[in-house]
């Protein structure tokens, strides 16, 4: 692809929103699980 | 396939976004960094086959050699063949690897899940490790601490996910408590390989190159230059062995993990020793899982936070600060042992929150020493200090600690020499980080052999993409 090529519209349509926001919630949503479990443990730490 | 698999297949069309690229990476960083939360299998594996402790740590043991070998010889064709191939290879490794374990585990085999969990997994790792690196530093040329952060800092969040996951698993397949069933432990490896898979799968099918000449809009090459942000030259792989830049930047990489590990090792132990005296008996165990688990989260957090902060402070500044504070933190933790808790957890935090940094900030330091060129490959070759890392660490820490129990030693006393030997590892790891200087231009790869995205780098009259 040439540098012209590079260089459309920047302007996002729904689909590609959508699209964003399931990309970040396929990882999102494992790594808050993930932080949940671990945070459930720390209040032992303090008594 | 193999025409799906190729770089120009996922060059990115206009208007892709950037920030669609960290989930791909994380895609397979948090499925990879499952390896880190293996002690879950540990137990079933040793009441279910009547393994001993050292045998049933020999997968991931293997797995982790195996990532350091794997990134270290197939970099140079990671970076040839570009992430898509890279993270199609990774997770068919790593997945297969959890189905040859199961079924291993069906035949009564342990052999073959050492064989599949170590070695065809632990191929995965090292592939998948490196496999966004370069893609993410030529996305985020302003911020490449950021980015890689992100990324890794997923490997580092892949057992906060794994642990609570293979647990649940297990006591689904009826595979833990005292009698734990094999074929239920296999059943969990077949159950993981396969979510896995998917969870892979989206990590290829989005991950996108840059398009040739792209930069990120309003950032401008020539004033990045100018502020010293931007490499002086691109380094091939090859090259690279032979600069001393490499080999400083190696042991400075070495010492801090091993520092890291020092803490990580032994955690629960440390904190029982450290603390038995002030904390009621019934309440040392249950506060000493909470303790490991605030450092995997300093461990995770460190990643993000440090790297991306050496985007404003520079690579070699946030070295210091990892290197030299740990010395202190470590001396702290020495002279100060257990005279206070909130002193005790602060430096313990901080500490591990380096050692992820240290990870999370190399690759950055990488790009800045030789460039966007084969970045990845020299990456995988460094990851070799990680492996070197990992067995010594936990040799000096866990013989010296057992040697003073033998003793009969008590209380924090134990940990004093293995802490002293640990400052002194971190003060030669400074002096080297004082020792780097910009890699010499005889190194640098004449410039008609330079690839597209490192003349992008420093192009003044490149496109501006509209690709954010």
């Amino acid at each position: 692809m040439s540098p012209q090529q590079a260089t459309g519209s920047a302007t996002w349509g729904p689909l590609q929103w959508v699209g964003a926001v399931l990309a970040w919630l396929w990882v999102g949503v494992p790594f808050a699980y993930g932080l949940y479990e671990l945070v459930l443990k720390i209040p032992a730490l303090f008594g | 396939m193999a025409g799906f698999l190729t770089r120009e297949r996922i060059v990115a069309p206009p208007g892709w976004s950037r920030w669609l690229v960290p989930p791909a990476a994380l895609s397979i960083h948090l499925a990879i960094g499952q390896a880190y939360a293996w002690s879950a299998f540990k137990s079933p594996l040793a009441d279910g086959l009547g393994l001993s402790g050292v045998a049933t740590a020999l997968p991931f043991t293997l797995a982790i050699i195996m990532l350091g070998l794997s990134s270290a010889l197939f970099g140079t064709k990671v970076d040839t063949n570009g992430p898509r191939w890279a993270m199609v290879v990774a997770t068919s490794c790593f997945v297969s690897g959890f189905l040859i374990s199961a079924v291993g585990l069906y035949l009564g085999w342990y052999w073959l899940v050492v064989f599949g969990y170590g070695f065809v997994g632990g191929i995965g790792l090292g592939v998948g490790y490196i496999s966004p690196v370069s893609t993410l530093i030529k996305w985020f040329p302003d911020r490449p601490g950021l980015s890689t952060g992100l990324a890794i800092m997923g490997f580092g969040g892949g057992a906060l996910i794994a642990s609570p996951l293979t647990a649940s698993l297990l006591s689904t397949f009826g595979a833990s408590g005292d009698d734990p069933s094999v074929v239920g432990i296999g059943n969990t490896f077949l159950a993981m390989g396969l979510i896995y898979l998917v969870f892979m799968s989206v990590g290829w099918l989005l991950i996108r190159v840059p398009a040739e000449g792209w930069t990120p809009p309003g950032w401008d090459p020539a004033t990045a230059s100018r502020a010293g942000t931007l490499p002086a030259g691109q380094v091939s792989a090859n090259t690279a062995l032979r600069t001393p830049q490499f080999w400083l930047l190696w042991v400075v990489l070495t010492f801090n993990v091993t520092a890291g590990i020092g803490i990580l090792e032994r955690a629960n132990p440390i904190f029982q020793d450290f603390f038995r005296d002030s904390t009621p008996a019934e309440m040392l165990a249950g506060a000493a899982v909470g303790f490991v688990s605030i450092l995997s989260l300093a461990n995770s957090a460190g990643r993000l936070a440090w790297s991306s902060l050496s985007d404003v402070l520079g690579r070699k500044n946030m070295y210091r600060i990892y290197l030299g504070v740990g010395a202190l933190l470590y001396l702290l933790l020495t002279l100060v042992p257990n005279q206070s808790r909130a002193l005790f957890l602060v430096a313990s935090i901080l500490i591990l929150s380096f050692y992820g940094a240290g990870f999370a900030t190399v690759p950055a330091y990488l790009r800045d020493l030789f460039g966007t060129y084969q970045v990845g490959a020299i990456h995988g070759r460094l990851l070799t200090a990680w492996s070197t890392a990992g067995v010594l660490g936990p040799l000096i820490v866990n013989a010296i600690a057992d040697a003073r129990i033998q003793a009969g030693v008590e209380g924090p006393a134990r940990y004093t020499t293995a802490f002293s030997i640990m400052i002194v590892l971190l003060v030669i790891a400074f002096v080297c980080n004082e020792l780097i200087r910009p890699v010499h231009p005889r190194f640098h790869q004449p410039a008609d052999r330079e690839p597209d995205g490192a003349a992008a780098d420093r192009s003044t009259t490149d496109a501006k993409g509209t690709q954010s």
